[in-house]
This record gives C-alpha cells, structure tokens and sequence, in this order.
C-alpha cells in the first residue's frame, strides 16, 4: 500500500501533461500579457519592445477608459445581486421539494448549461426587440401604439448577464444547502422553533458558503464577459472586455490591448485573492462536481 | 381570509424564474419555424424552409464539421490529460499537492476574454499563424479543469482495495490501471468527455479570439451573421445547436446509468 503514499516520481509523471500544459498555454502567456502592455505600437502599427508606463497612462489620462472600469465593476454587481434574489429562493425550492420528479427538475438546473451562450444572449432579441415578443403583445393587443424601445441598454444587458449566470448561483447555493447536517433542522424544531425560525437560525447562516462561492463566480464571470454589452447593449453600455475585444480584434493595438487586459485580471485577481483569503476557493469547485 | 402557504409562494416564485430562463430559448425554436423573410411576430404559418435552407449552406455545415472534430478532438486530448493528472492527485501524496490541484483549476477563474488575449499574443510571438491547432489547445485548456474535477470526484470514491489485491496478485501498476482502475473510472471519463465536448462546442467568447474565415465554429458563425440582423436563420441555426448540445448530455446521463446498473 505504502508505495502510493511514498510518492517518489510517478506522480510527477503523471502531472507531467497537464502541468506542462497549463504553464506554457496559460501560465506563460498571460505572463505575456504583462510584458506587452509596456510595450510601444509604433505608428507603422509594429510593436517596440520597450519598458514604459504610456499605455497605462493612455487608459487614466481622462475619464473615458476609468469610467468604463466602474460601470463594469457596477453591473457585475448589480448582476451578482440580481442572481442572488432571483436563486436563492429556487435552490431553496429545489433542496426541500419532495416531488417525484426532483430528477426531472434538478436536470432543469443543469439545461442552461448544455445552451450556447451565444444563443442565451440573443435569443433577448427576440424578447425584447421591436418586432420581439413584448411589444407584439403590447401593440396587438391595444395597449401601446408603437413599440417600446427595449434593447440596446442596461436593462437589456443585465437580461443577457443574468440568464448566463443565474444558473451558476442557484447551483452554488442548492449545493451548501444539501450539505447541511438534518439533524441540526431537528434540533431546532424540538426547541419549539417555526419554520421561519429554523430557516433564520440554522439554513440561511449555513448556506451563506454557497452564497458567497456563487457571487464570487457571478461577479468574476460577468467582469469579463463581452458578449451580452456587445450584442444587447448599446455605445454606453461596454464593459471592459468589451475595450479588449475592440483593440485586439478591432484595430490590432496588441500593447493597449494587453495594459487593459492587466487591469482586468488585476480587478478579477484581487477579487479571487481576498475571497482565497478569507474564505478560501475550495468551496467554489465543490459545487462544479 | 384566503391564506396562501409560504411553500406555494416558493413554488410560483421558481415556476416564474425558470420562465424567465427558459422563455427566449423557446422563442427561438418557435421562430425558427416562422416561414416569413424577417423572423418576429405575428407568425403566420410553420415552415421548415429555413431549415432546409441550412441544411444548403455549405458554409454553415463546414461550421458544423469544424465544430464536431473540434469538439471530439478537445475531448479526447483533455480528458488523455486529466486521467493521469487525477490519478496523481487522488491516489499520490507529494509535496505542493494542494497548490497544484488549485493550480489546475485556475483556468475557470480566468476570464475567458483574458485567455484568449493570452494565447493569441503568445502565439504571435512564437510567429505562428492562427490556426485549427490554436482552438484545439486553447480549448484543451479551457476544458481542463472541468474534466479533472469530474474524474477525481469519481476515483475518490473507488477504494482502493481492488488496486491492492491486483498488485498482491502481482500486477504492475499500469496493468493495474488498466484492468482495475480504468473499467471503474468508465463512466467518469465518458461524463468529462461529453463535459469537455459540450463546453468546446459552446465556446464563443475564446474563440472569437483564435477563429478564422477557414477554422470557423458554428457559434463563430451565428455570431458573424448577427452583424446583419437576427433573422430566422439565425434562429433555426440556433435550435439545431441547443438539440444537439441538450441531446448529447441527456444520452450520456442514460448510457451512464445503464452502465453503472450493469456493473
């Protein structure tokens, strides 16, 4: 037996492939990533090797780029407590329920995930466009004469953020809710307590690891997303992958690309960082199982 | 005095957020049905033309085939990788063990947005061009962790003691894996291929980063044909893609189930 425990090379063997994979294709590009964005985009449209702060400076020399960074970090917490009031109550649903088809119904949880993002997203186009299906029943049935303008803002991109990511939360919230010992929701009911009071004094504080675990995964998914502002937003609405995707994409400016990009996973790592911190990161892998 | 219980209160509240879920991808695949040129209400009638017109797309089922041996390339190479990198973590004690499980983990963490940049930058250093090899690893990468969570769930569960009797009877190691751990590890693996399958066939906001005019991926494409409008092509495109994404899954969950009854 104790040939497994003594370790020596094999397991190193084992890790080899995936450990080789994850330092060269992530670990040293998004090394990459910082030594670009010091970098210099001569006018030819050619990148200078050079160690210098212009595109930092680029990005806080007004209020354009800085503005961006806060309406980002705004939304995705608008998203984060949006998820929260919507999932908690169906993770609760789903964790008591005592139906025959809690199969059928936890598979319900599951289906978003198997859906393309892409067509999550669009498929608000169809919602809330002015041929869509609210202003069709608002316009045939007589209450409005014309079309309300529905997409295009942030009431349509919080649609798009939120049915990307509910699913997230309402997984991470039912799983610390399963996790919670019976016996203490017993004890409690002996002591005289109500539902209510059960729910208050012993679920809810328990199933505050899920609770966090999902709003971590929510606010740090919806910070770099870039597709729900592109496709259901409009000019006022871009997040800051929404500035990445343009430079890199749109006019090839690799270093001021890559000076946002560090501020991005400068805003996500701290994020991740002081919730490792305090709270630790296990609990939101647990829930991916 | 009418009293409504808290419980149904609970129940309508979920019914209403799984509409809200649920909904527009509903739409889509009713509109896709829609025979007029721009696909919105009121439909008149139910049509399969545009459909058919897909099915006439030489560039749309080009997508298609980029999409499917991308997606079972990426499922073959992620989980080849995540086996063993599980069998380490799972069944080994070394030092750094727990560092190193997270940081395998940590391209969930990483906005997608980033790793895309990330690649294509290194790659354009490396002076290579883009290419299908490009998606491959990047999605290898993108999938990684799931499949590792998955397959080391499921060998935490195994005991260990059919490896022992195996080794007592005087199996190597690898004729152990192979007699003993792998069978048992066989519905696992099928679930993280599938995983991984599902996930690069979904993958658009990588992508778009490594995709090009040759190596497009059906996403790719319904994004590209967003640029105009949504139309009810798009929409048909759509419903073919949530079946086969939704199917798949489903199949796997039953094959999974019937394996684990036979065994």
């Amino acid at each position: 037996m104790n040939e497994n425990l003594k370790g020596g090379w094999r397991p190193w063997a084992l890790l080899a492939p995936s450990l080789s994979a994850v330092f060269f294709l992530l670990v040293v590009p998004v090394c990459f990533i910082v030594v670009y964005s010091f970098w210099l985009r001569a006018p030819s449209g050619a990148d200078v090797a050079a160690f210098q702060f212009g595109n930092y400076g680029k990005l806080f020399q007004d209020f354009f780029y800085p503005s961006i960074l806060l309406r980002t970090i705004r939304v995705s917490l608008e998203c984060v407590a949006l998820c929260l009031v919507m999932g908690y109550i169906p993770a609760y649903f789903f964790y008591r329920t005592r139906s025959r088809f809690k199969p059928f119904l936890m598979l319900l949880i599951m289906l978003p995930f198997w859906i393309s993002f892409i067509i999550r997203t669009l498929s608000w186009i169809n919602i809330l466009g002015d041929t869509g299906l609210i202003n069709y029943l608002l316009v045939s049935s007589g209450i409005l004469q014309e079309p309300l303008g529905m997409l295009y803002n942030e009431v349509a991109v919080l649609m798009g953020l939120i049915q990307y990511l509910l699913p997230f939360m309402i997984l991470n919230i039912y799983v610390s809710l399963e996790g919670i010992d019976q016996s203490l929701l017993e004890a409690a009911r002996s002591m005289g307590c109500t539902e209510w009071q059960a729910f208050r004094e012993v679920t809810l504080p328990l199933s505050l690891p899920g609770v966090s675990a999902g709003s971590l995964l929510v606010f740090v998914l919806s910070a770099g997303t870039y597709l729900p502002p592109m496709i259901l937003g409009g000019p006022g609405n871009e997040m800051i992958a929404n500035l990445i995707f343009k430079r890199v994409i749109g006019t090839l400016d690799w270093p001021f690309g890559s000076a946002i990009s560090v501020i991005l996973l400068l805003l996500v790592g701290s994020i991740v960082w002081t919730y490792n911190r305090y709270l630790g990161i296990n609990q939101v892998f647990k829930a991916m199982q | 005095m009418f009293k409504i219980s808290g419980w149904s209160l609970i129940r309508i509240y979920t019914t209403l957020v799984y509409v809200f879920m649920f909904a527009p991808i509903a739409v889509v695949v009713i509109l896709s049905f829609n025979p007029q040129q721009f696909g919105s209400f009121p439909m008149d009638g139910f049509s399969l033309r545009w459909y058919a017109k897909l099915a006439g797309n030489e560039d749309i089922l080009q997508a298609f085939r980029n999409s499917l041996v991308l997606g079972s390339l990426t499922a073959i190479c992620t989980t080849a990788v995540a086996i063993p990198a599980a069998m380490a973590f799972v069944r080994y004690e070394f030092p750094g063990k727990n560092s190193l499980n997270t940081l395998l983990l940590a391209p969930i963490m990483v906005p997608e947005v980033i790793l895309g940049v990330a690649l294509l930058l290194f790659m354009r250093w490396l002076q290579q061009p883009k290419s299908f090899a490009l998606l491959l690893i990047g999605h290898v990468v993108i999938t990684l962790p799931y499949v590792l969570l998955v397959v080391q769930a499921r060998l935490v569960g195994i005991r260990t003691d059919y490896e022992e009797a195996a080794k007592s009877l005087g199996a190597g190691p690898f004729q152990t894996f192979r007699e003993i751990t792998l069978p048992l590890l066989m519905p696992a693996i099928l679930a993280g291929s599938l995983f991984s399958f599902t996930i690069s066939f979904d993958d658009i906001t990588a992508t778009l980063f490594w995709a090009t005019a040759r190596s497009q991926t059906v996403p790719v494409k319904i994004f590209g044909m967003l640029r105009n409008s949504i139309s009810p092509e798009i929409n048909a495109l759509g419903a073919v893609m949530i079946l086969l994404t939704v199917a798949t899954p489903l199949l796997a969950g039953y094959l999974a189930r019937r394996f684990s009854k036979g065994s």
